[in-house]
């Protein structure tokens, strides 16, 4: 892994198709252990995103390393998973066959696949199907074996393409535990998703992407306190103090209005800090507050705030 | 990277000060492959894929038809024996029969050169728009053996195919008069070069057209070698040089019909090619060169396949 340890480096990485720009400028810095999550709308670009880092698409800018090494080379591609978008194979093999000549590909020997094939089809739930052709799986089972031969070769990063379409929440599970064992064997995760609770709970990082750009990358947790709002009752609040509120830098003022026995506000402050001015701002001009109450942004408020009102989902 | 046995679970921090490999999900031996070799990813890909063409519709129609189209020749054959009077000479009958089963050959190299170009059509195009070739591709092998390892694939069902449609006309021929026309191997491998010829364009087309536009480009420059062996006989007949030379750019730009008619002036008996009556043979019949022309073309379109795929985002 070298001196630097990233598992991923990529700089400026941009693909065209045409006129049309599918991926604009993809910068990216990720490290063994982390789970890291992509997340926009259909079309944002991030299939497009993990092919470039996979060698599949060739980008028409920016560079990336994987591994310390250059993307899509034989070296590299062996120390990687992946689950394609809607995973589908020669209906004809069962999923025990499948998993044995994605091995094969991998260039594993056959006797270490004897004893791995079995133990992985377990893992994802199929033990008692192995010998069924693939023909008859549902959607959620092909996913369980795609992700079975995405892990065959005990990859340093494992890139998933939407994983859970098509799951049931048994199968979102299971995709949530081998995201996380792998990420504690010490891989790299890289979840695309539009699924944001997905995201949110395997996830260590995570990554906005719309339109082709990165407009925001947060380190889960650490988003909250980036972004935190509060709802404020209060009595006797003014449109002068309003105004005054709004101009405190950073500020958004969610939602005002006026309820029995007072006023609610619902405020997103830049940080936790600018609550004592926020709440100084209010008496000062002759307002009584009765309550400051920090709300639970979730990662969806996040996301329809970073997309904007229309994200195309 | 480190083949050593990992047997305390490290961080992943300790891992990487340490520079070593992951441990493997299932406690196996670590160690890090380079992907399988070129050989071993070529036979893989060709068992593949011959399975899946073997499980094609397609496939069983063809054998089917070839079943159906044997079983015709044999009862041509039969009825013409049967309608043959005692008296004629054997070298009248080998005539007859001749005439017989080179029109069956004929037939048969058709069905050859559509199953070669019907069969072949969607693989690489069918599984980039599926996205069945991204678990692959993303592997650890070269590209170039993909292709090679579904072209051969392929060849190993055409040589099957050939063997059962041509290969069993000539047995059936001897079955019912006795009669095995000459230089049967050399005819075989003729009509088999043109499968695989059409084979590699195919593929070649595949690599960045849809299916349907694939198997019209290889049909239709089979169309076109077809016409232009007609053009040139007619122009070697009549000595016209204009329809020769039409002839041989269409055999030069696809030496599919060259091919035919190459064979065809192998399995005709001596006589019969010396009187050059046949409307099969073979006024003019292409040199030796032009089978050497076809193989490197065979060859070139198979690498082109290679290069395209190689080349393109998937
Ligand atoms: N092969 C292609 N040719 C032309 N446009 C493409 C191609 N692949 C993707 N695109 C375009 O690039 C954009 C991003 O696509 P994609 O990466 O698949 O998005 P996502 O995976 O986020 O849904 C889309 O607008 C899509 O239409
Ligand atoms: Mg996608």
């Amino acid at each position: 892994m070298g001196m630097t340890a990233l598992t991923i480096d990529a700089e400026g990485l941009k693909k065209s198709y045409g006129t049309r720009t599918a991926v604009r400028d993809l910068t990216l810095q990720l490290r063994c252990g982390v789970a890291f999550g992509f997340l926009g709308p259909n079309g944002a670009g991030k299939s497009t995103s993990i092919k470039m880092l996979l060698g599949l698409v060739k980008p028409t800018g920016g560079r990336a390393l994987l591994l310390g090494k250059p993307v899509g080379t034989r070296e590299v591609r062996a120390r990687i998973g992946f689950l394609p978008e809607h995973f589908r194979f020669y209906d004809w093999l069962s999923a025990s066959e499948l998993v044995l000549f994605h091995g094969r590909l991998c260039g594993l020997a056959d006797d270490v696949l004897r004893r791995k094939v079995p133990y992985l089809l377990e893992r994802v739930g199929l033990g008692s199907q192995d010998s069924k052709p693939i023909r008859s799986f549902s959607n959620g089972m092909m996913q369980r074996v795609g992700l079975a031969q995405a892990i065959v070769n005990d990859p340093e990063i494992l890139f998933l393409d939407e994983p859970t379409s098509g799951l049931d929440p048994a199968g979102r599970k299971l995709v949530r535990e081998v995201i996380r064992e792998q990420r504690d064997r010490g891989a790299t995760v890289f979840l695309n998703s539009h699924l944001l609770g997905e995201v949110e709970q395997s996830c260590d990082r995570v990554a906005f992407i719309r339109h082709g750009e990165i407009v925001g990358m947060y380190e889960m947790g650490a988003w909250q306190s980036a972004q935190t709002e509060v709802e404020i009752k209060a009595a006797r609040v003014d449109s002068a103090s309003l105004s005054r509120l709004a101009g405190i830098e950073g500020l958004v003022v969610v939602a005002a209005d006026v309820q029995l026995g007072g006023h609610r506000l619902r405020l997103r402050v830049p940080s936790a800090d600018c609550l004592p001015e926020v709440v100084r701002c209010l008496v000062e001009n002759g307002a009584e507050v009765f309550s400051v109450v920090p709300q639970h942004v979730s990662l969806e408020d996040l996301f329809l705030h970073m997309m904007g009102p229309d994200p195309g989902l | 990277m480190s083949d050593k046995t990992i047997d305390v679970p490290l961080t992943a921090e300790v891992r990487n000060r340490k520079g070593i490999g992951l441990p493997a999900n299932t406690g196996e031996p670590i160690n890090i492959p380079r992907g399988p070799g070129a050989l071993r990813t070529v036979i893989l890909m060709a068992r593949v894929t011959f399975r899946e063409a073997a499980r094609r519709k397609i496939l069983w129609i063809a054998a089917l038809g070839g079943a159906a189209f044997l079983g015709l020749s044999w009862a041509g054959l039969h009825a013409m024996i049967a309608s043959m009077s005692p008296k004629l000479p054997a070298i009248n009958r080998r005539e007859g029969i001749g005439m017989m089963l080179m029109m069956v050959l004929y037939a048969g190299s058709m069905m050859t050169s559509l199953m070669a170009a019907l069969t072949s059509c969607d693989t690489l195009s069918g599984e980039i728009a599926s996205g069945t070739i991204h678990a692959i591709a993303t592997k650890p092998v070269r590209r170039w053996c993909l292709v090679l390892g579904k072209w051969a694939g392929f060849v190993a069902m055409l040589t099957l195919y050939v063997l059962f449609v041509e290969g069993g006309s000539m047995g059936v021929s001897w079955l019912e008069t006795r009669y095995f026309p000459p230089h049967s191997f050399a005819v075989l491998g003729l009509i088999w070069l043109q499968a695989i010829l059409l084979l590699g364009v195919t593929m070649a087309c595949s690599t960045r057209f849809s299916a349907l536009t694939s198997g019209a480009v290889t049909l239709g420059l089979y169309g076109l070698a077809f016409v232009g062996g007609w053009i040139e006989q007619f122009g070697a007949l009549r000595h016209i040089k204009t329809c020769v030379d039409l002839g041989i750019v269409a055999s030069l730009v696809m030496p599919s019909d060259a091919l035919w008619r190459r064979a065809a002036f192998r399995v005709q008996p001596p006589l019969l090619g010396a009187a050059g009556v046949s409307a099969f043979s073979s006024t003019l019949v292409p040199s030796p060169a032009i089978v050497a022309y076809a193989a490197i073309y065979a060859i070139l379109a198979l690498i082109l396949a290679q290069i395209l795929f190689e080349h393109r985002d998937l």
